[in-house]
């Protein structure tokens, strides 16, 4: 992606959140003790004004009460509840969503002004906020269900107001975002601060007139779908009738009518009769981005299965099965987890199913189930060292990947604040870092490279150094411009290519 | 194999095991709930971890000190035959502690969460109870109450623990941790 001859270059554009983001989870929890603080302050990135500013950075700083995290001081505390758990462009890519393990969800708006303005194209500021899922508890199973965001999924606009679906492990809903830039005046029935007047000083009847305001940004939910999942809901996706959608939570998968909330149909279950049985769960699912009757389900076992819902109402059995042997020499006790895959993605052209699990990126062809098309390492250098990313935890991070507006290149997440893309036309890939240092406006982003050994070049790092806490899992490519968007933590980077 | 590098795996899997019990024993303080994914995955991690200790210890100790382990491993994982003693229990080394441990850490919260009463039999109930009691170290919480000896058990036929100790024992891991959901 980098380099002579008219490759794309990746310049720096925006940043939202907190100044430093170096935060472990267990840190921040142990330090901000305050469950009710941690869930209703307002995210670090919502605290810009709705309208544009010319602001490129947010540089905002949290009022922490509790003890420092670390090495910050006082004021410079993180909270978890920040945590940027899914990133999603609409389907324009003038809105850009973010939602978080607090159960936000913070919306951004292209700058209007600047989208012609090739340099300044990928401004984009906050549009709406809003809390989408509060904390629950399930008294019968006394369990508590987290508010954390693990997926919104856009709907194609159909009028003036914007529908996004938005999800946490149990329930699902439909969010509304609509614009209000008008308001009545005029009223003679009352007075300024509404109070109604003597009915015997009226003597005529006005109507009230529209006058321009503030712009301003109302989100509602429309529909809440709740109670159809026994286990985690890990997937939601709009079919292209846009009319259902799918949910997949561990064992089962549900088809919605967007417009109705009390029933659904369940078409895939894979629970045994016996759970003592059970060998694999579904990790991910996704319509066909063309054909209404065709999604894919990926599981635990590193396996895809493609579906026709015309075939038979429960779709048990699969139509195409998607599946490469695994390579002997590669056995270890791990082998089954970083198998497991994390993510599974169309190409645009429905053409091609992308699939992400812990060491690497595949491209699968629908017409060949033996093998993928594609296989691209994302960071091998790892495979030695799966016994201590199983220690400290890291080997069951999800990682999410995504594909460019016209299927040629595809994204992915990395530790040490690392993303990687691969040029599938070009063979070529790149690793890129987010992160502070590189943040000045349209700063070009070096490529990064990684020492897997031997004699560490100057600007390399090596494997020891790199820091597992910070992880990009979640990233998103604007549909139709080369724009990214990727989350650390709790910030989101926004980036754009180079212009000439 | 050399019996060093088999005392290396060996020594490798328990380590392994015994993070994996403390990270399952962890999941079932996590906030949302046990998940199933990842319990899954660490029960199949453990799974490995446990042949890879089995077979390494047989490649070390190929004589009749196996049969002992063995033995009394069978007798941990398929507790459902009221006629074998937990005897052999009290010569597990610590290692061996620690899967008992575990079993009867994903005893505790299979018993705590589950939620799929269908999939419940008198056999598995019978079968969690029958020799962890007498095994369970005094600091794990034992939030069942214990099977009184003479009650009912039921056995279960004898060809389930025929397959081998490798197999059943993962058999095993499997069954006490998925149906926790």
């Amino acid at each position: 992606m980098a380099g002579p001859g008219g490759d794309m270059q990746w310049c720096f554009s925006q940043v939202k959140g907190a100044i430093d983001d170096d935060v472990a989870e267990e840190i921040v929890s142990a330090n901000c003790k305050s469950a009710e603080m941690l869930r209703h302050h307002t995210p670090f990135w919502a605290s810009g004004t709705p309208t544009s500013t010319k602001a490129p950075h947010c540089n905002l700083v949290a009022h922490c009460v509790s003890a420092p995290v670390g090495n910050k001081g006082p004021s410079e505390c993180a909270w978890t509840s920040d945590i940027i758990s899914t990133v999603e462009f609409n389907h324009t890519g003038e809105l850009l969503a973010t939602g978080d393990k607090g159960g936000r969800v913070v919306i951004f708006q292209q700058e209007v002004e600047n989208k012609n303005l090739p340099q300044f194209r990928s401004e984009y500021n906050v549009y709406s906020t809003f809390q989408s899922h509060e904390p629950e508890f399930d008294y019968l199973k006394s369990l508590e269900i987290e508010e954390k965001i693990n997926k919104i999924r856009w709907l194609p606009q159909k009028n003036a107001a914007q529908f996004l679906l938005s999800t946490n492990d149990k329930t699902i809903k439909l969010w509304k975002i609509s614009e209000r830039d008008k308001r009545p005046e005029g009223y003679n029935l009352k007075e300024e601060d509404g109070r109604y007047r003597d009915r015997n000083s009226i003597t005529a009847l006005r109507v009230p007139v529209l006058i321009p305001m503030d712009l301003m940004v109302e989100a509602s939910p429309r529909r809440v779908f709740a109670n159809a999942h026994t286990y985690h809901i890990n997937s939601v996706s709009v079919n292209s009738d846009y009319e259902t959608y799918l949910s997949a939570d561990d064992l089962r998968i549900n088809l919605w009518n967007l417009e109705i909330t009390d029933r659904s149909f369940n078409i895939v279950d894979i629970k045994p009769a016996n759970m003592e049985e059970l060998t694999e769960v579904i990790t991910a699912a996704e319509f066909h981005p063309h054909q209404c009757n065709t999604f894919v389900y990926s599981s635990s076992k590193g396996t895809i299965r493609l579906c026709d819902m015309r075939i038979s109402a429960l779709c048990d059995k699969h139509s195409k099965l998607f599946e490469e042997p695994e390579n002997p020499s590669n056995r270890s006790f791990f082998s089954e987890i970083i198998s497991s895959i994390s993510d599974v993605k169309f190409s645009h052209n429905g053409r091609y199913v992308m699939t992400r699990d812990y060491l690497s990126v595949k491209i699968w062809d629908l017409n060949m189930e033996n093998r993928p098309v594609e296989t691209y390492q994302v960071h091998e250098y790892l495979r030695s060292k799966l016994c201590s990313l199983y220690e400290n935890d890291c080997i069951f991070d999800k990682f999410e990947c995504c594909w460019n507006g016209n299927d040629s290149v595809v994204m992915t997440g990395s530790y040490n604040n690392f993303f990687r893309m691969f040029d599938r036309g070009q063979r070529r890939d790149a690793t890129l870092e987010a992160s502070r240092e590189n943040s000045k406006p349209l700063q070009v982003l070096k490529p990064r490279k990684v020492c897997t050994g031997g004699k560490r070049k100057k600007d390399e790092i090596s494997v020891d150094s790199l820091d597992f806490n910070k992880k990009i899992l979640h990233t998103a490519w604007h549909p139709q411009d080369n724009i990214i968007a990727v989350a650390t933590i709790n910030n989101l980077y926004i980036f754009q290519d180079k212009v000439n | 194999m050399s019996s060093t590098t088999a005392m290396e795996v060996n020594i490798e899997a328990r380590r392994i095991l015994a993070v994996s019990i403390s990270k399952l024993y962890a999941s079932r303080t996590q906030r949302g709930g046990l998940r199933l994914h990842r319990s899954l995955l660490l029960s199949l991690v453990m799974k490995s971890a446990r042949d890879i200790y089995h077979s390494s210890r047989e490649s070390e100790a190929p004589s009749g000190a196996q049969s002992t382990p063995e033995e009394s491993m069978d007798t941990s994982s398929t507790p459902e035959l009221p006629e074998r003693q937990p005897a052999p229990l009290s010569q597990k080394n610590s290692s061996e502690t620690a899967i008992e441990e575990s079993d009867n850490k994903v005893e505790d919260y299979d018993l705590d969460t589950t939620e799929d009463k269908e999939n419940l039999s008198p056999a598995r109930q019978s079968r969690k109870r029958r020799g962890k009691a007498s095994a369970a170290p005094d600091f794990l919480p034992n939030k069942r109450a214990r099977l009184e000896p003479g009650e009912e058990r039921y056995a279960a036929p004898l060809t389930s623990c025929r397959v081998g100790a490798g197999e059943s024992l993962a058999i095993l891991s499997l069954n006490q941790i998925i149906p926790a959901f």
